[in-house]
This record gives structure tokens, sequence and C-alpha cells, in this order.
């Protein structure tokens, strides 16, 4: 494909890699925020590739992995009633909630659908006007601009039988949390490079200022990478903390006017509690006043559904890299990939995972 | 987050009041909502997620961002000595860095 | 790769292998589509349900097609197979290619000569007859193409509600040459790993039509019947190790089964596996990975290192095989484990995938 084929290109990354080597001349830190930039790190071996002094931090970037078990919980007593046809991403099929997945609720008869963007579910709303079509609207700012255009027009169109299971997160709220812990390892951190094509750069300077981290906006192909990395090595090595754009063909400083625009409309800031991590304010989007109908919470009275987080889970520890995920005591016992209790070991790109999977994080050990 | 991916725009069309786009990826086509970029023109890329293009690729700095890349190495080549330690100590002859 | 088993030695003691095979099937009490999917979970289903169930009856291994020797040494292959495909049409096929082709197709990788085939159709009430009639064509035409003869056959049908469409099973009979021993387990270190032709081209065809992903894309099905490719590998005398048709679970299903049955590592090189650009890029679009797509007309074949290149020949002289490759070998590290060394020189470990394979957003 073009502009991505270009960016994996093995000379070029070996210059890269071998200029990340020349810069590096103590041990840093460095928090990939995005689970698809962690998933590319996996993919290629990037890490391995790496000077023994740079660490990469898998951030909480996942928006399968962060979606709080109460709301997945929810998603499941929606999709298992009659009449409901449940719209997904595929990433959210297997994600488990206190007891089962939508693949069991699909497997006890529940009408659950994977399609490929949220307008698909609204087609298929339109389609069956005598049944009830929800679509788990999760994910980051790159993905809510799809969720509020399909409200949006479900709203114009008037599909008043399509409604919203609203999960959104935020990134910046993210950051600040990651660095207000006591125990914060992160020293710098290659910013999500979609998220950035939506919503700019001007939330990330006041975040550097504040919390003295060089904050490199960063694609996804294994050169963008190599080169969030070098720029963020060049500013630790020169002590700077400023915040840069490494993702110039997809980014502008002022992100996407109209579909800011949009979700200012149809989107109100909400705290949100992010599975594994815990409550971090005003980190999330809800459906403003004016689409509130559209909100299946409301709609099919599931906001009396609670379910805690597992005590068991350190995952919270392992994404800020404080613990290595072999010791938690659920690691392994308790906690597998097929039985999951937190966010890193749900996606197969989290810390946990990989390393009951890979054993990968072995490799990072031993540095 | 985030899958997203550069596609060329072949057509567009309004669908229902909405900017829809016929987008190729590499010989795979797809439905693409443009209402975010309502001012693309066919020929340009946008870079795409979940169905919709969330902003324009900047082709001229694509090859800005290559043109950088291909710098740094004969940068790395002029200062070869000076690197060459480094370079050593990170990657093995077979190229897998520890 | 060394890296990989190195490292290992030097982390505390995990007992990884006790925990990778959890309480039987707990949490799932019942079926989910994964369980069809030929990956992990369909794998568990065999081992914790299937074989405990069926008791001494249960042959060793419940293999994709049997070993069974009658009267004064023949040896027959017999092997047997369902189709549920969805949509039953798809650009290069349909479910009754498919059906033909799949079962000759387990029936070759033991080496055999398909003969004789069975189809026993399952029918939703209401299917339309002119859907029905298109299938049965199509059965028709790839068992005359492939050279086997239908020789059995029964059809039920459902009610209306209780299936969709057509399901089709098929089951096969074919007779191993003398001196043919082509296992699971017998590949070796040193071993090198082919691959028949492009791979992900049948998967990626069929996600193109299914409902909520349709993509435009000039890919079709690879479907074919592989019996005769065999025949030309194995006219080459050499003394073929492992065949395998990596179909659901894709290229990275195959392999992990052979690594785990012969207890040896896998090793591919990333740069040498042949993805069509059609199909990497529906997979980057999808968010896939291309090894572990299916395919239907692909063959797998573990040989010894110093036959491949005459293997290879013999392969790229028939026409179901002339993009075949080398893609890696089998080594004597980190056993029971495929991993692919990347473009960029790091190396990644290749999993077994878990149930069905889903479009991902992140």
């Amino acid at each position: 494909m073009k502009y991505l084929d270009e960016f994996s290109d093995p000379d070029a990354a070996k210059k890269l890699i071998d200029r990340i080597h020349a810069t590096t001349t103590q041990k840093w830190a460095l928090m990939e925020v995005c689970g698809g930039q962690t998933h590319s790190i996996i993919r290629h071996g990037i890490d391995q590739l790496l000077p023994d002094g740079v660490e990469m931090i898998h951030g909480p970037g996942c928006p399968v992995c962060v979606t709080p078990l109460e709301t997945i919980d929810r998603a499941l007593a929606i999709a298992a009633r009659p009449g409901v046809i449940f719209c997904s991403f595929g990433d959210m099929l297997r994600v488990p909630g206190s007891s089962q997945d939508l693949f069991s609720v699909k497997s006890a008869g529940g009408d659950v659908r994977v399609v490929y963007s949220p307008l698909d579910a609204l087609k298929i709303a339109r389609e069956n006007p005598d049944r009830e079509v929800v679509f788990f609207g999760i994910g980051f700012e790159t993905t809510a601009p799809a969720n509020a255009m399909t409200v949006y027009q479900a709203q114009r169109l008037g599909v008043r039988n399509f409604s919203l299971l609203v999960s959104h997160v935020l990134v910046p709220p993210a950051i600040a949390a990651i660095m207000e812990s006591s125990t914060c390892r992160v020293q710098a951190f290659l910013a999500a490079g979609h998220v950035c094509s939506v919503m700019g750069t001007a939330e990330y300077p006041p975040l550097a200022r504040k919390y003295k981290v060089p904050i490199v906006v960063t694609g996804f192909e294994p050169l963008d990478i190599l080169e969030g990395v070098r720029r963020t090595v060049v500013q630790l090595e020169a002590g700077r903390h400023e915040v840069e754009n490494a993702y110039p063909r997809a980014v502008r400083e002022e992100g996407n006017v109209p579909a800011m625009e949009m979700l200012a409309d149809v989107f109100e800031v909400t705290d949100r509690t992010w599975r594994g991590i815990g409550a971090i304010p005003r980190s999330g989007w809800r459906l403003s006043e004016k689409y509130r109908a559209f909100d299946a919470e409301q709609r099919f009275d599931v906001s009396g559904i609670h379910t805690a987080e597992s005590s068991l889970c350190r995952s919270g520890e392992v994404l800020q890299g404080l613990i290595k995920p072999h010791l938690c005591e659920a690691f392994g016992k308790e906690c597998t990939p097929r039985n999951p209790l937190g966010a890193t070991m749900v996606s197969s790109e989290g810390a946990c995972a990989a390393y009951y999977t890979h054993r990968r994080l072995e490799l990072v050990d031993v540095k | 987050m985030c899958l997203a991916v550069p596609g060329r725009v072949l057509s567009t069309a309004e669908v229902d009041g909405t900017v829809m786009a016929e987008v190729d990826f590499g010989g795979v086509r797809k439905e693409v909502c443009l209402q975010y970029i309502p001012d693309v023109t066919v020929g340009e890329y946008v870079i795409v997620h979940v169905g919709f293009a969330i902003q324009r690729l900047d082709e001229r700095s694509a090859l800005d961002t290559l043109a950088d890349f291909e710098r740094l190495g004969i940068l790395a080549e002029e200062f070869g000595d000076g690197f060459e330690p480094a370079t050593l100590q990170g990657a093995s002859p077979e190229g897998v860095g520890r | 790769m060394h890296d990989v088993t190195a490292m290992a030695n030097d982390v505390p003691d995990l007992d990884f292998e006790g925990w990778a095979c959890p309480v039987p099937l707990r949490d799932i009490p019942s079926v989910v589509m994964g369980h069809g999917g030929g990956g992990a979970m369909s794998g568990e289903l065999i081992e914790h349900l299937f074989l405990p169930a069926y008791g001494a009856a249960a042959a060793a291994d419940l293999g994709d097609s049997a070993v069974l020797t009658v009267g004064s040494g023949t040896r027959l292959a017999f092997s047997t197979d369902s189709f549920v495909v969805k949509p039953m049409f798809f650009p290069g096929g349909s479910i009754g290619d498919l059906a033909v082709n799949g079962t000759v197709n387990d029936l070759a990788m033991s080496g055999a000569t398909p003969l004789f085939l069975s189809t026993a159709f399952i029918l939703a009430e209401g299917t339309a007859l002119s859907d029905l009639g298109r299938i049965a064509q199509a059965v028709g035409r790839a068992a005359e193409d492939a050279g086997v003869r239908l020789v059995t056959g029964d059809t039920k049908v459902v009610e209306h509600g209780s299936g969709d469409g057509v399901y089709l099973n098929t089951s096969g009979i074919g007779v191993i040459p003398a001196g043919v021993d082509i296992h699971a387990r017998r590949a070796l270190p040193g071993d090198a790993v082919l691959v028949s032709g492009d791979i992900g081209v049948h998967g990626v065809a069929v996600m193109s039509c299914r409902e909520g992903l349709e993509f435009g894309t000039r890919v079709e099905s690879d479907t074919a019947a592989l019996h005769g490719l065999v025949a030309a590998v194995l006219a080459t005398g050499t003394d073929l190790h492992v065949l395998r048709d990596p179909t659901r679970g894709g290229v990275s299903a195959s392999l992990n089964e052979i690594a785990r049955a012969s207890d040896v590592g896998i090793e591919l090189v990333e740069r040498l596996l042949p993805v069509p650009p059609a199909v990497r890029d529906a997979c980057s679009l999808l968010g896939l990975d291309p090894l572990q797509v299916a395919n239907e007309g692909k063959l797998i074949a573990i040989v010894p290192a110093e036959d491949a290149e005459r293997v290879l020949a013999a392969m790229q002289a028939h026409p179901l095989g002339r993009s075949a490759c080398r893609i890696g070998s089998c080594v004597p590290d980190h056993a029971g484990m495929v991993v692919a060394k990347t473009g960029l020189g790091g190396s990644r470990v290749i999993g077994l995938p878990i149930g069905e394979q889903l479009p991902r957003i992140c």
C-alpha cells in the first residue's frame, strides 16, 4: 500500500537504529501510548533492535483493554435481550466480562454482529426497523468522530431504533494520570499519531511543560516508531522536554476541525474508569444532552449494573512499568489470556498476554 | 487505538446528505465517509479509520520525512567513526540487537 | 532465535507449560464459534472432550486424515470434513468446490491418491433450489477435475431457523503408495519449510463478501485439489517428512501444530513469505495477520534441506505450485514454537490463533 510500505524499509530502519544507538548514552524509559504502536513494536521486533538503555513501556492506549468490566457487563446484558441486534468491532467479542463474553452471548442465541464501521450498524438499523440495533461505541479520540457522526446521522435520518453504548476514553488525562503516580518511571511519551490526526497537538505542550517530559507525536509503521524513539532520545539526552510532530503526513497542529466540532456537539466530557487502572477524572466522553435519547445505557436501563474489578489484578502497575507481569500473584494462575482479569492480559498486545504467550518480556528482563 | 491506513480517493458521491467516497487501498476498495474532510478531491490520499477519513495524507510531508531518513544515513556515514562503537554494541552480525 | 532459548534459562522458574493447558473448557458452558476455528479452542475440544469421551474406541490422534492398514498391507487414507462456509458463494468458488477439494486435500496430505468421496447435505428449509443446484454442479465439476468418484451420499432437511442455507459433509478414501510416510511428527531440525504459493488468498476472498465487512478486491479463492502437486513432489524421490494444507488458522496454525508434534522449533523469514499485495493490503485494512488467514489450495511441505531445491523445482513446474518457495527452516532451538525473523532483523513469536479471525481496530 502506498505510504505504508515505504515506511517499513529495512535499510532506512537500519540507519535510524544506528542513529538511536549513537545518541543513547544512558538508560531511558519511554512509553508508547497507543496499542497500535505496541502492536507494531511487537510485530516487527523493534524493541529488540533498540539500545539496551532504551526501554519501551507499553501504554494504556488499547481501547479494548481499558474498557471497564462494568461496561462489558452492560454490553452483555443488552446483547442478550431478545429483539436486539448488538453490533461491535471484532476486537470486543473476545473481551470477557465478569462471567462471559460476547461470543458466549451469541452462542446462547444473542444476535451479535461484527461490523467494520459504526455506519454499518446504522445501515443494519435502517434495514431492521422492528429491531433495536445497538453499537458498542468504544475507542479513543480517533474512533469517536465515527461514532459521533453515526449518532448525528441517526438523529438526522430519524432512525429511532439505533443507539450507542458509549465508552470513549481520552489520551491527555491518561498521560497526566500516569505522570501523577508517585512511582511513575516514564520519562517520555510517543504520543498516539491518529489521535492527534483528529485532535491536533494543542493539548500536549502543557503536559510536556508541567511534567517535564518530551512528547513526540508518532506514527505506526516501523520507520515512524523508530523516528519517534530517535527524536525522544535526542530530547532526553539534551535535557529538553518539548512536543514534536514526527508524523506530519497525517497530523496537523490544528487537528481535524470539522471532526472536533462534531465531537463537541455530540459528546461531553465525563469521568471514566479504565479497566485495571481505575477512575481517571474527566478522561472520557458520553453523549451530550442533545443526543441522550441515543444512549443505550438509558434505553435499556442497564446503569444499575455495577461490577467491581478484580482485586487480584495488578495490571495498573504493569501498565506503568512498575512490575513485570510474572510478579503479579494472579499471573498464569487466576489470570490467563483465555481468562484475563485485567487490561494487560485482555489484548494480545497487552504486556501480560505478551509475556504469557510469547515469553517475550524475558528478553527485556535480562537487559 | 487506531488502526488507520492511507488510501486514495477514487470517486465521491453524496449519499443521504453525507459525502461518501470509494477509496482504494492498493487494490482493496472500500466505501468511506468523507464528511470530516469534505474538500478532498479525487486522487488525493486520506487516512481511514473504521470507515471514516480522519485526515488528509500530506504527500509532500511524507516525501520530506522519507528524504530526512535518507539524509540521516548520509550523516551517519560522514561521522562514521564516532558512531561505530555504539552501532557495534547494538547489532549482532545477524542484525538481532542482543 | 538463539536469544529466545538462552534468555528463558535466566528468568525465574516459571511453569509455562502447566499454564498453557488450563482446566478443560472452563468458563465456556456452551459451544462458541471459536471451537470450530481450527485454533487452540478446536484443539482443546478434541483433547478434553472428544478423546476422553471416546475412550478406548478412539484412535490415537484424530488427525485430519487417518491411515488404515487393510489386508496384506494396503494402506488407506480416510478423512471427513464438514463445510459451513458463509457466504456459500464467494469470489473464485463455492461451498461445493471447498467440500470436494477440502477432503481431497486432507487425503493428499498423507500422500494418498484420493479415490472415493461421499457427500452428505444438510439443508435448511427454504433454501433456494437454484442455489442447491449451483452447489451440486460445483461438487460434480470439482470431483471430475480431481479424478475422484462420488460413491455415496445423504440429504437431510432441518426446520427453518435451525440451520442456515446449505451445510455439506464429505468423507473420502484414498490409497497411500508404498514407502510414503508423511506425518506431522516427522519434522527434524535442519529440514526446509516450503510453501506451494501465495498465502492468505482464500480467507481474504471470503471476508470480502461477508456481511459487515464487504470490500472490493480482485482476490479470488485459491480452492484447488492438491494431490497432483503432492504426486509431483513425491516423484522427486525425496523423503517427504510433513505435508499440511494450511486452511483455518492459516500457515501459523499448521506450523504450530507441526512444531509441537515434532518437538522442533520452526524459524520463518518474514521477507520470504509469499503474501500477494492485495492480501497484504486487505490485512492491513482489517488488522489481520496473513499468516493466520485461511488457504484452500496451498500446501506446506517439510523436507530434508538437501532436497529443498529439487522439490521446489518440481512444485514450480506444476500449475498449482508456480510460486512455490522456501519460507524457513526447522531448528533445534525453541522446540514447539514458531518464530519469525522480521524484515527489520528482529524476531516475533507466531502464536497459535485462539479462535476465529476478527478484524481489529487497534
